[in-house]
């Protein structure tokens, strides 16, 4: 389990990226969910969690890959493969980051 | 309708072929392209690809799930000659023709070549980038006509591969009609911080056995030559079709020409004047053309979000927006020589276009919120 930041560092809206490796992207949505993707962007080396946040999507800041962050599915070209997803807990005000993929998402 | 043939089978056309499905579209979808190859990404030709870095693999547009989801009926290797609407046909190059209720055009175009250049490399197909790749061995000398993007791109691989490279431009400055003087500084400077020799204002006059011949009489010595001088949309085949071509094929704002069973997308579609030449608009007018497509009637305008982005040495350069070179420009991060920075540009005190040298986080913010769109659904 990673360590993230506290919740108030991650208001909805906001992302943080964690270096790894691997590096992971943490995104507080404005709906108040918390999820944990792969950062890397599959079709190209960019970073997710610069990425813009919409509804419980991001999309790629290089070339606009839409990310589904509860599942890692790309919706939409150039991406065609999906990210890890990770499980994400609140414990005391605190982010964590679960370090195993979730199955369903492998 | 029944069947629907897409006639390009590059982003444009796969695209509609994914917005037919997605829309519900459940009848026969005929993909046709005059290149041999499954549908490919373009953008990494002139990049990765080039370079030897990106497989051939990683440049196919669909999976295997994906082909067998989309049950498209391919005709790869044989161009569309003509299109008989009064027959709803559309005749190929190898004699047969396709009956069809719905037309996709989604041509694209060609590479342009320039009067004395005959024999040059250009860059647009997966052959030519890797008829290019085949001549980059180690020691060549290369010069690149035009310092536009795919100039850029491809003068920014030969150096990654350790090749001299010479780049010819007719403009006082890379892209100036694009992005005025300030930035299509910036763009000069990336060339000329990697080593690149960038000439501009230079008049060229043709290929001689040595290099390159400038008006001025001078020889520019090469071993290879790239010509980067734009595109013409492939429009011949529609001569007779009735529908209006000239520098594209001219529809309405929602991508409809003059027939409503015909649409057009990508680098050939010329909508209410305008055409556009980058894989965004490729993609993003697939659902406004597709809906229109099987409503009947032109419902949906399409709205260009005018994003481009290029990969030139260690900068990546994103511009979103029609900016004219005359907007005002102003920097909201960084300045110009910086090795990142965020500009905008503004006319009549609104946010027309933004520029980003190496910062996609605030680009991107930038994008989605000063530029935001009306919604197109």
């Amino acid at each position: 389990m990673i360590r993230a930041c506290t919740v108030d560092e991650l208001p909805p809206g906001e992302s943080v990226r964690l270096p790894g490796p691997p590096a992971i992207a943490v995104f507080h949505t404005e709906e108040g969910e918390l999820y944990a993707i792969g950062d890397t962007c599959t079709h190209q080396d960019a970073s997710l969690a610069d990425g813009w946040l919409e509804g419980c999507f991001v999309e790629c800041p290089l070339h606009a890959a839409l990310f589904d962050l509860r599942t890692g599915m790309p919706t939409c070209l150039p991406a065609k493969d999906p990210v890890r997803t990770y499980a994400v807990v609140v414990d005391e005000g605190v982010v964590y980051v679960q370090g195993v993929a979730n199955e369903d998402a492998a | 309708m029944k069947r629907i043939a897409v006639v390009g089978a590059s982003l444009a056309g796969v695209r509609a072929a994914q917005e037919l499905r997605a829309q519900g579209y459940d009848g026969g979808i005929v993909l046709i392209g005059d290149e041999p190859h499954l549908p490919y990404d373009r953008p990494p030709l002139s990049k990765a690809f080039l370079a030897g870095t990106a497989s051939r693999e990683s440049l196919e547009l669909l999976d295997a799930g994906d082909l067998a989801s989309l049950a498209l009926d391919f005709r790869l290797g044989v161009r569309a000659t003509a299109l008989e609407p009064a027959d709803r046909r559309v005749l190929l190059s190898d004699g047969t023709s396709v009956h069809a209720d719905g037309v996709v055009i989604a041509t694209g175009g060609r590479a342009r070549t320039l009067p004395g250049f005959e024999g040059a490399h250009t860059l647009r197909t997966l052959d030519d980038a890797l008829a290019l790749r085949a001549a980059l061995v180690p020691g060549v000398r290369v010069v690149v006509v035009g310092a536009g993007f795919i100039g850029a791109e491809v003068a920014s691989t030969c150096r990654s591969l350790g090749l001299d490279v010479v780049v010819l431009e007719a403009l006082a400055a890379p892209l100036e009609r694009v992005l005025g003087p300030s930035l299509a500084a910036v763009c000069a400077r990336l060339h000329l911080d990697h080593g690149t020799d960038l000439r501009c204002g230079v008049q060229v006059a043709g290929l001689s056995p040595a290099g390159v011949e400038l008006a001025s009489g001078e020889l520019v010595p090469a071993d290879v030559v790239v010509t980067g001088v734009g595109m013409t949309p492939a429009t011949e085949w529609l001569a007779g079709s009735g529908l209006k071509v000239g520098n594209g094929v001219h529809t309405d704002e929602g991508l409809v020409t003059s027939l409503p069973q015909v649409v057009a997308v990508g680098d050939v579609a010329r909508y209410g004047g305008r055409r556009h030449e980058h894989w965004t608009n490729a993609s993003e007018q697939a659902p406004v053309a597709v809906a229109n497509l099987l409503a009947g009637h032109s419902g949906q305008a399409y709205l260009p979000s005018g994003y481009v982005w290029s990969d030139q040495y260690s900068g990546t350069l994103q511009l979103a927006g029609h900016p004219r070179p005359d907007d005002t420009l102003s920097f909201v991060d960084g300045d110009p020589s910086s090795a990142s920075f965020v500009a905008t540009f503004s006319r009549d005190g609104a946010t027309v276009g933004v520029f980003a040298l190496n910062n996609a986080k605030l680009f991107t913010r930038l994008r989605r919120q000063a530029l935001r769109r009306p919604a197109t659904v």
